[in-house]
């Protein structure tokens, strides 16, 4: 028999229609592996009684011919999502031991499809951090390793780390993911998977412990793009619980899914052939090209002329939000409260503050706030929404010149553990690709692209244009047939 | 001219005074949450998890609280700001569970309009004076702190939090605690005229922070206070008439006024500084990124005006002009919403069952309704919203003494019966038997008995003092309990008289 | 035009900063974010280049405006929900160290 955990999620879907293993048995094997992974430290909460409840209730309702379209599937949860009465943490001191009363909009729809939770996938603290290393319960460490016969722990990107990590793990099939600047490719471009970040609004924000309302989106990451397009399908859909959720219907992504990209033309962002950049990063990217070429699109070149200023602009808007958002963990009505002797509330709120939240979701805090206060609003906030208005346009008139953008989807492979924690600036450029569709609200996915001289995964970068997912699958469908991605991480876990 | 001045070592200072109210507006649910809104629910039993500010939840803002802060600007002649956007106002405390207010700073939904304030002579107010209004913004209530029920802790109730506020900001155009009194009560009437928050006070629908700085005549402003949540007329009044004097004593003592938020206490009428809110100036105002800017359609603005009712001010003018009641009643009859309906019903029901135009009928129905129905209200401690008689009731008196049924006295006491009984006043006419009577010959001969027990005084009479016709008709009613028909009197009189 | 930029933060501003935002520093914690801080502040600074003339600022990521919901009671009610996770809750309320206003 198969080893069902090699499976993607369209293979266990219609393996288990086909009657060929029960729901019972996948979730069983999946429970067993992330059971077995410990030291990938990649859940915080492991909820194999879940997985197992939704199994059976998918063996029964294939028994009465009900099958929902995830049934038989089950999935890992970034822990940024709320589930009814399982911790849920944001991976920070702050929520330890909050037990949510509501279902996240997200998760609810998928358990709606039929899906089963594995358990609360590990991630960096409120989502803030590009390596799973500013976690209250630890870094995750990245199944990979460099092939230079050391050992040393690789970051498996962030923030969305412990999906990334799990998923080339074959400890779930699939996750969530949450995107704010990267937070879904990134980390999909470190493990060698897929991740989709949809158009703004497309998955509703209700439930989703927040870190940049502006720019947070949730989307599936996988092995394959078919199986991005699978879980999407169920993941999106217009909530009227979130007011900047899109009123619009959900297309079938994954019947719409073709690899014939003739008559679309593909555009290259000059400006993303930065100075210096990565030789392996720009090898993949030039065999992205030419596999593009290949499913027969045009390769044309676009400009988008505001690139360099997607970072800092980013590194304003994401934490003035942040600051804002982050203001209601005060400890007085759930979470953490550190109530030091004779305080009054005001030194109860700093005291919890400073207890709760990690060091680098007080940088953000602080950075927020400073960008927000009194005298340097305009210079700071005003500004960046100006550029990211111009950043939006660019994309808009490079839209008019192609139907995707290929570009590379982070500017070099994973890194080690603590190669760069002592640095924030460096560690923010690792988004620097990934920034712009985030600003801008665009659909954008990593597919893997090849290897890394020192073996490791990295990742391409598809850009469409606002709610175009279609596009942008089937640009990805086209390198995953071409790219032929087999490598994984050999297991030493 | 009388202005209002206070009088300093150094001379005389004026006062400058803006208002900022917080009127709760009138709604089933909350502005962003579906949780519901009315005044004295258990604790935090009408609190979502959105209201709670749990990890996750969004706000979605409610249309019948944009609908009525529209219609509240329409009243007050504002521009009605077809883009406007939320932001967010950035600051930590117990009750204000997001750690921000949701509010409007930069793009308000309505913004410069006004309200006057009339001429009141024995307030001090000259003449009709123009307020302006700066902006309305829509903002969301925070939830209540209890301070009293626990030797070391303070509790927190959320019901309120989340509630919709317009809150309505004045030009500081005003010059003494009458102007801002008058202001604040025309605010009110206008308030519930358009039905968009019952001006409750008490209850805290309504409530104001009070922005006051002294100057000698014609200097720049001074730098202000801002006394916080003030809730009644007279407090404001008060906090005002403290606070000016308070800074001028200052001033004069040497001392700088510095910008800050105060309390006033109602029971000694005093303000001071607020220690809590001392590090609050900076709210970091930025647009709330979990909404979109709210921008409204025409039909939507054109749905709001046709749905406002005929203003106080419009009122008024109608009164005086179509009904030919006087300045004094119009302005009385317009002043609450409440009486203008009561009214409005009375001259409605009183035209109809005596055929005649409600101009016909207005003059006796103001009358009577100032007059007796005030008086009797006054009397049992009531208002109009719990009056013993309806207006259709009141109207059927008005008839009885218009078509001779009754006389006016008599309608006296038939009021007085019906007050009681809640009794149709026809049925009390026939019940007691209060009908006026037209019977010639009864009132022949009553006329004839009083001519001869006063022979003397129609010698008087005769001899030219005319004063005494008075006399003999009062004596002939009194002979007639009453309900002798005054015009059939008087005839008879004259004519036995000679 | 270029926006002005205001000069580096200093301790005494990272200080009132974290006391705006309700975060207890140490001494050396406070010391440490000055060059760190200085250090994001310049990077952003270089929007301050960008020529923004007649730009206006993104309000809305996908143009789009905001949804009204109609005002009918949906929710509430549910006390033992808002009340579930609360550090310290008493008699229905949430419960904080006194306040003195
Ligand atoms: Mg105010
Ligand atoms: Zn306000």
């Amino acid at each position: 028999m198969t080893n069902l955990t090699d499976l993607t999620v369209a293979e266990i879907r219609d393996g288990f229609r086909a009657g060929d293993f029960s729901a019972r048995e996948v979730a069983q094997a999946f429970n067993a592996n992330v059971a077995a992974a410990k030291a990938l430290n990649a859940f915080i909460v492991d909820t194999p009684e879940h997985a197992l409840a939704a199994a059976d209730q998918a063996d029964k309702d294939r028994a009465a011919g009900t099958l929902k379209p995830l049934s038989g599937v089950p999935i890992g949860m970034k822990d940024l999502f709320c589930t009814t009465g399982v911790q849920t943490t944001a991976a920070s001191h702050m929520l330890e031991g909050f037990k949510p009363t509501y279902e996240s909009t997200v998760s609810q729809k998928l358990w709606d499809a039929g899906a089963g939770m594995l358990g609360k996938l590990n991630l960096d603290q409120f989502a803030m951090g590009s390596s799973n290393e500013t976690s209250y319960f630890g870094n995750v460490i990245s199944p990979w390793r460099r092939n230079d016969g050391g050992n040393a722990p690789l970051a498996p990107g962030g923030s969305s780390g412990g999906s990334s990590a799990a998923i080339a793990a074959r400890l779930c099939p699939a996750a969530t993911g949450t995107d704010t600047g990267g937070s879904i490719r990134q980390p999909a471009a470190f493990t060698g998977i897929s991740g989709i970040k949809p158009t703004y609004g497309r998955c509703s924000r209700w439930g989703i412990i927040a870190f940049a309302s502006s720019l947070d989106q949730a989307g599936p990451m996988a092995r394959t793009v078919t199986d991005c397009a699978i879980l999407l399908e169920s993941m999106a859909g217009f909530d009227p619980k979130d007011s900047t959720s899109l009123d619009r219907p959900v297309p079938q992504w994954e019947a719409g899914l073709s690899a014939d990209l003739r008559g679309k033309k593909v555009g290259i962002p000059k400006e993303y052939r930065v100075d210096g950049l990565d030789a392996d990063v720009a090898r993949v990217w030039d065999d992205g090209i030419a596999w593009l070429k290949d499913a027969g699109a045009e390769i044309v070149e676009v400009s988008l002329p505001h690139s360099k200023y997607a970072l800092p602009a980013y590194y304003i808007i994401a934490p003035a939000e942040a600051s804002s958002n982050l203001a209601r963990y005060d400890g007085v009505r759930y979470g953490l409260r550190d109530l030091p002797d004779g305080a009054n509330l005001q030194d109860m709120y700093a005291a919890t503050r400073a207890a709760g939240f990690g060091p680098e979701v007080k940088r953000r805090i602080i950075i927020g706030t400073y960008v927000l206060s009194a005298g340097f609003y305009d210079a700071y906030y005003t500004q960046a929404q100006k550029v990211r208005a111009l950043i939006a346009q660019d994309f808009a008139k490079a839209f008019e010149a192609c139907d995707v953008i290929l570009a590379p989807t982070a500017p070099s492979a994973a890194f080690g553990l603590g190669e760069n924690v002592d640095d924030p600036l460096k560690m923010y450029l690792n988004d620097v690709f990934a920034v712009p569709a985030s600003l801008a609200g665009l659909p954008a996915m990593s597919v893997p692209g090849g290897l890394s001289k020192d073996g490791l995964p990295l990742g391409l970068q598809i850009i469409g244009p606002a709610f175009d997912e279609q596009a942008v699958l089937n640009a990805g469908l086209a390198i995953e047939q071409r790219a032929a991605f087999t490598a994984r991480p050999e297991e030493w876990w | 001219m009388s202005s209002y001045r206070i009088q300093g070592a150094t001379g005389e200072w004026e006062v400058v005074i803006g208002l900022e109210v917080h009127a709760q507006v009138v709604s089933q649910a909350k502005l962003f949450s579906g949780a519901a809104t009315a005044f004295g629910a258990e604790p935090n039993t009408q609190v979502s998890l959105v209201d709670a500010a749990m990890p996750g939840m969004l706000p979605v803002p409610n249309r019948e609280c944009i609908r009525q802060a529209v219609r509240t600007g329409l009243a007050i002649n504002a521009q009605i700001n077809k883009w406007s956007r939320f932001d967010r106002k950035n600051y930590f405390y117990a009750d204000l569970p997001q750690g921000y207010q949701i509010s409007q700073l930069y793009h308000p939904l309505v913004g410069e309009g006004e309200l006057v304030i009339e001429a009141d002579e024995k307030a001090g107010i000259a003449a009709d004076k123009a307020i302006g209004i700066e902006r309305i913004h829509v903002e969301q209530d925070a939830g209540k702190l209890m301070h009293d029920q626990h030797p070391t802790r303070s509790y927190v109730d959320l019901n309120r939090s989340g509630v919709a506020l317009m809150e309505i900001v004045s030009r500081p155009d005003m010059r003494s605690p009458a102007e801002a009194g008058a202001y604040l009560r025309k605010l009110r009437a206008i308030l519930r005229y358009v039905g968009s928050c019952d001006g409750n006070m008490e209850e805290g629908s309504m409530r104001a922070d009070v922005n006051v700085s002294v100057r000698k005549p014609g200097d720049e402003f001074g730098t202000r206070t801002e006394t916080k949540n003030v809730n009644s007329v007279r407090f404001v009044m008060q906090a005002i008439e403290y606070e000016a004097q308070r800074q001028v004593d200052v001033i004069e003592g040497g001392g700088r006024i510095v910008q800050e938020t105060r309390l006033f206490n109602p029971d000694t009428g005093t303000t001071r500084s607020m220690r809590s809110k001392e590090d609050a100036h900076d709210y970091r105002y930025f647009p709330d990124p979990d909404l979109l800017p709210l921008v409204l359609e025409d039909s939507f603005i054109e749905d709001c005006l046709h749905s406002l009712p005929e203003l106080p001010d419009a009122k008024r003018k109608r009164y005086v002009e179509g009904l030919g009641l006087s300045d004094y009643n119009a302005r009385v009859l317009t002043a609450e919403a409440e009486t203008a309906r009561w009214f409005e019903a009375l001259l409605a029901e009183g035209a109809r069952i005596q055929k005649k135009s409600e101009g016909e009928v207005a003059k006796a129905s103001a009358n009577w309704l100032l007059s007796e129905l005030y008086g009797a209200l006054n009397r049992l401690g009531k208002t109009l919203e719990d009056s013993p008689v309806n207006p259709e009731r009141g109207a059927e008196l008005l008839a009885l003494v218009a078509d001779g049924t009754i006389s006016g006295s008599i309608a006296k006491q038939v009021f007085e019966i019906m007050l009681e009984s809640g009794d149709a006043p026809a049925k009390i006419v026939e019940d007691k038997g209060l009908k006026q009577t037209t019977d010639t010959g009864a009132i022949e001969a009553a006329v004839a008995k009083i001519l001869s027990d006063n022979a003397d005084k129609v010698e008087q009479y005769k001899g030219g003092k005319d004063a005494l016709f008075g006399f003999f008709v009062g004596q002939t009613m009194k002979a007639m309990q009453g309900k002798a028909n005054p015009q059939i009197v008087n005839e008879l009189l004259k004519k036995a008289l000679g | 035009m270029l926006a002005r930029w205001p000069m580096s933060v200093d301790l005494t501003t990272v200080k009132k900063i974290a006391s705006l935002a309700r975060l207890a520093v140490s001494e050396d914690e406070a010391e440490a974010l000055v060059p760190e801080l200085n250090g994001i502040l310049h990077w952003v600074e270089q929007l301050g280049e960008v020529d923004v003339t007649g730009v206006e600022p993104m309000t809305a990521v996908i143009p789009n405006t905001l949804r009204l919901r109609e005002d009918a009671v949906t929710d509430g009610n549910v006390r033992d929900k808002v009340l579930a996770n609360a550090p310290q809750a008493e008699h229905g309320f949430f419960a904080v160290p006194k306040v003195i206003e």
